[in-house]
């Protein structure tokens, strides 16, 4: 398959990731769309890699994009526990604290 | 109105036409590496339209697994074996259990599932990302992406051994891979502390005489 195919299955789950946050109230599915837009990203920067002519660099950015969703995760992941802590909710439309 | 069992199959059956229509547009692009293709992008596109879908959150993650090994599968394809290890160790093994310990200490929150809001949302970014996407491949030379260069497969199949130079080497990514260390050890702190419950949380609010 050519670059286009994998172009499109990226921007694709980048589309369904965009959908996920938009759609969905609850924080969990913020961040797997979150992920998802990630991992299109991802995608994008190895398929181009492999059809380009620029030595290692693409893989090398979809390995530093993979550490820093870790990193994101863990760090969004224990935002999350707090809010529910305070708010006894994970719906982010229900964290208002700093509107009253 | 259509009810949730209906639209539940109607929603099944749609993946299911969309797994037949990869694999076959796969299968005629390009013959077996095309039907491989076709597979993992439905498995990506699937899983990621059922997480949207689906209205229980922990089967949302679990279809999220679908995406992740698809796309591991795509970069199988795409010759990148490391970093499809990668992808499973770290999202399979790693994201998606951090989802599911988040999905465990949230309360149990089946939202129901409004076409309204969903079928625009997907309408609009759908057709946004679509002219984008026909926008950017109308005006970009792409000259080199026709075609893989020659002499790419024997050299970087099993390319773990060269990210592991290019992580080390003092000209290549040395400071980015010790910068994404730093990064990983204080999120990861961070994380241990903003998540870890303070002691006066841990204490009873109210006297033990009113506990009954």
């Amino acid at each position: 398959m050519g670059l286009g195919a994998y172009v499109a299955v990226s921007a694709a789950l980048f589309a369904i990731g965009i959908v996920a946050i938009v759609t969905r109230r609850n924080v969990l599915y913020i961040l797997m769309g979150i992920e998802m837009i990630l991992n299109a990203a991802n995608i994008n920067f190895v398929a181009f890699n492999r059809f380009g002519d620029n030595g290692l660099d693409g893989r090398m950015f979809a390995i530093f994009t993979i550490i820093l969703a870790a990193a994101e995760a863990a760090v969004a992941l224990a935002i999350v526990l707090n809010v529910f802590y305070l708010f006894d909710t994970v719906k982010p439309s229900d964290a208002d604290l700093l509107r009253e | 109105m259509l009810n949730q069992d209906l639209l539940q199959k109607i929603f099944y059956g749609a993946m299911g036409l969309l797994l037949l229509a990869l694999l076959g547009i796969g299968m005629g692009a390009a013959g077996a590496p095309g039907l491989a293709f076709g597979l993992f992008a439905a498995m990506t596109l699937g899983g990621a339209l059922m997480c949207v879908w689906e209205r229980s959150v922990v089967r949302s993650a679990f279809s999220l697994m679908a995406t992740f090994i698809g796309i591991a599968g795509l970069f199988i394809l795409l010759e990148s074996d490391f970093l499809a290890m990668a992808q499973i160790l770290i999202y399979v093994g790693g994201i998606l259990a951090l989802l599911l310990f988040g999905v465990m200490l949230s309360p149990p929150d089946m939202e129901e599932r409004s076409l309204k809001r969903v079928l625009p949302g997907l309408g609009i970014v759908g057709v946004a990302t679509a002219w984008i996407s026909w926008r950017v491949a109308d005006t970009v030379e792409w000259a080199t992406a026709s075609a893989p260069r020659d002499g790419m497969v024997e050299e970087t199949f099993g390319n773990a051994q060269r990210i592991g130079v290019g992580f080390l080497a003092i000209d290549q990514y040395v400071v980015a891979f010790e910068l994404a260390a730093v990064v990983l050890t204080v999120a990861l702190v961070a994380a241990v502390y903003i998540a870890r419950r303070k002691k006066s949380d841990l204490e009873p609010e109210t006297p033990k005489g009113e506990l009954g």
